[in-house]
């Protein structure tokens, strides 16, 4: 099967602001046109800052619904507020109103409107684009309307785009940026990965947060690498994290110092590797480490 | 501001970890100094809070989510259920009817317009709330089951439970997920004020736009801290002061601070510059609200 040579990496970290995103545009970087980028971060994307996208493509996103009222077919009986589990029809000044932020598009009210007054409307929820990254590649990447749901199914779009992009094009990698906690967003974004780059830091939340989003990638059986960034903020809690990784045979990838060359190379809008340091040289045998992992048989 | 109701204060993001659970844990330890506070960890799929806080565990109760069972000797295969879900969480399969917990939103549909009542609702576990007693301090964390994918309902039964059974405390404080989208609408409905702890970086800014837009869409008043003040640039003041939101504090970038919070450990106490930044940020929202 040609998808077996796509080798599909996803960088989570269960805590933010752990240094993923700035790790996550580094690797692309080196990937370069070899690499199909996806930023699933979607509600709070930042890849764009460092790689560049020209924003080439973009695409409505549709998903979901939401009940709309005829007021001229209501009768004002009132069912639909009373099926509604999300309290999203409140009565006002005599009249049913849908709540747009409260309405989960299940569509109770409108099986049960006794007028035919109730239909469901598409809900746009976001937009998709596909880009030239600055160093050529391509990058698919998002974003969510304010406050809308359906982050997932956003995430699996982005996904699905890249995949057939990386496909059509021969290319051997897809690399994406995921989000933050363990939810939906996250489960979406490891739909299809072959291998996880965990970012931590050694803080008692890093660990802790670690530890759920491992829970996670265990459920989907998906071998995963972790690299402890600023280790050297605080070593005990280092030490932890790396017997954390031996116990769950999780690959050790790098220990990275705290370095103000993150935020300094982000004001430039470049990634950690464009830039002369110690950083950028660690940061490449990251990728070397990934890729013999990848390769490797089991 | 209705003197009986209590002053609810979200804290909230955009982008992770740019110290929400450090400014959420230090603000209400602070102001628990002087009168009765609760502080609410409605990070839910991954709650920091409780490392900070030492108190004695007054109660944990499971909390469930109501999903259909599918009664198999009463269907009939009428495919209604099958039909009426928008979630495809309820897919029937040649005679078999599936039920897919993650993706049900309890809306009841499938279970209460089945003709025969084969598809009765149940409770399923997702998660746990634990009440904490740290003196004048009431702590109370929500905790997501590993597995389960969506906040948004565990959220809602938090803020139920903080209404009924809390409502007495007259100072809140809630620590919201990161991001822009459900779970962090869902954990600031309820705020008085929202306090967006911000980064002065590139990234931070972008989150931070995002986040003031969001929650002007859901009409709260906000304010900014900018922490790791003195990393990056001063574009984050100069988007601020262009935007006319309010800068609440500054705090400075401290490797100090940063090896506290590691270890679990507050500093509202001990860094004399926090405590005055936690002073400066509860005035103004009392004058705000």
């Amino acid at each position: 099967m040609q998808s077996n040579n796509i080798h599909e990496i996803v960088v989570l970290s269960g805590k933010g602001g752990t240094g993923k995103t700035s790790l996550t545009a580094s690797l692309a970087v080196l990937a370069g046109n070899d690499a199909v980028i996806a930023d699933c971060d979607v509600d709070a994307a930042n890849m764009h800052l460092l790689l560049r996208p020209d924003f080439g493509e973009t695409f409505e996103f549709y998903s979901g619904e939401l009940a709309v009222i005829n007021q001229d077919l209501c009768n004002q009986c009132g069912t639909c507020a009373e099926v509604c589990r999300f309290h999203a029809i409140p009565q006002d000044k005599n009249q049913y109103q849908i709540n747009a932020l409260d309405c989960e598009g299940c569509g109770y009210c409108e099986k049960v409107c006794p007028t035919h007054a109730i239909t469901m409307q598409e809900r746009r929820s976001g937009s998709v684009y596909i880009s030239k990254t600055k160093v050529g590649s391509t990058m698919v990447h998002a974003r969510l309307d304010i406050a809308a749901e359906n982050s997932g199914k956003l995430v699996a779009k982005v996904k699905n785009d890249a995949k057939a992009i990386a496909l059509a094009g021969n290319k051997h990698f897809i690399i994406v940026d995921g989000s933050p906690g363990i939810g939906c967003p996250v489960v979406s974004s490891l739909a299809g990965a072959n291998y996880v780059i965990l970012v931590t830091e050694p803080t008692m939340s890093g660990l802790h947060d670690l530890k759920r989003v491992h829970a996670v990638i265990e459920r989907f059986r998906i071998k995963s690498g972790c690299i402890i960034n600023k280790y050297d903020l605080n070593k005990e809690q280092t030490a932890e994290i790396k017997c954390f990784l031996r116990e769950e045979q999780i690959d050790h990838l790098a220990d990275i110092p705290y370095d103000s060359i993150f935020s300094e190379a982000m004001i430039e809008e470049k990634t950690i590797v464009e830039i002369e340091s110690p950083l950028k040289q660690l940061v490449g045998s990251i990728w070397e480490k990934v890729k013999e992992q990848l390769t490797r048989k089991n | 501001m209705n003197p009986d109701k209590p002053l609810k204060i979200a804290v909230a993001s955009g982008k992770g970890g740019t110290g929400k659970t450090l400014f959420s844990t230090n603000l209400a330890a602070f102001l628990s100094q002087k009168q009765k506070t609760l502080l609410v960890d409605l990070d839910v799929e991954e709650p920091n809070d409780f490392l900070f806080i030492n108190g004695t565990i007054e109660k944990i109760s499971d909390q469930y989510k109501m999903i259909p069972l599918w009664d198999e000797n009463k269907c009939t295969l009428c495919g209604s259920c099958s039909n009426t879900c928008k979630y495809h969480a309820v897919v029937q399969l040649g005679t078999f009817i599936a039920v897919f917990t993650e993706l049900c939103h309890s809306c009841y549909a499938c279970s209460e317009l089945c003709p025969v009542q084969a598809l009765p609702m149940q409770r399923h576990k997702m998660g746990k709330i634990t009440t904490i007693d740290s003196g004048n301090l009431t702590f109370i964390e929500s905790r997501l089951e590993v597995g389960e994918e969506q906040a948004v309902p565990l959220i809602h039964q938090t803020h139920d439970l903080v209404d009924t059974q809390y409502k007495d405390i007259p100072i809140q404080v809630f620590d919201c997920p990161p991001g822009t989208s459900c779970p962090v609408v869902a954990a600031a409905r309820k705020a008085d004020f929202v306090v967006l702890v911000t980064e002065p970086t590139p990234f931070g800014l972008n989150d931070l736009r995002l986040a003031i837009e969001t929650m002007q869409k859901i009409q709260k008043p906000v304010g900014v801290v900018i922490n790791r003040w003195g990393i990056g640039n001063d574009e984050v003041e100069k988007y601020c002061d262009q935007a006319q939101i309010p800068i609440l504090a500054k705090i400075p970038f401290d490797r100090q601070i940063a090896e506290y919070y590691s270890n679990g450990e507050l500093v509202y106490d001990k860094i004399e510059y926090i405590t005055t930044s936690l002073r400066q940020v509860i005035t103004a929202i009392q004058h705000a609200v």
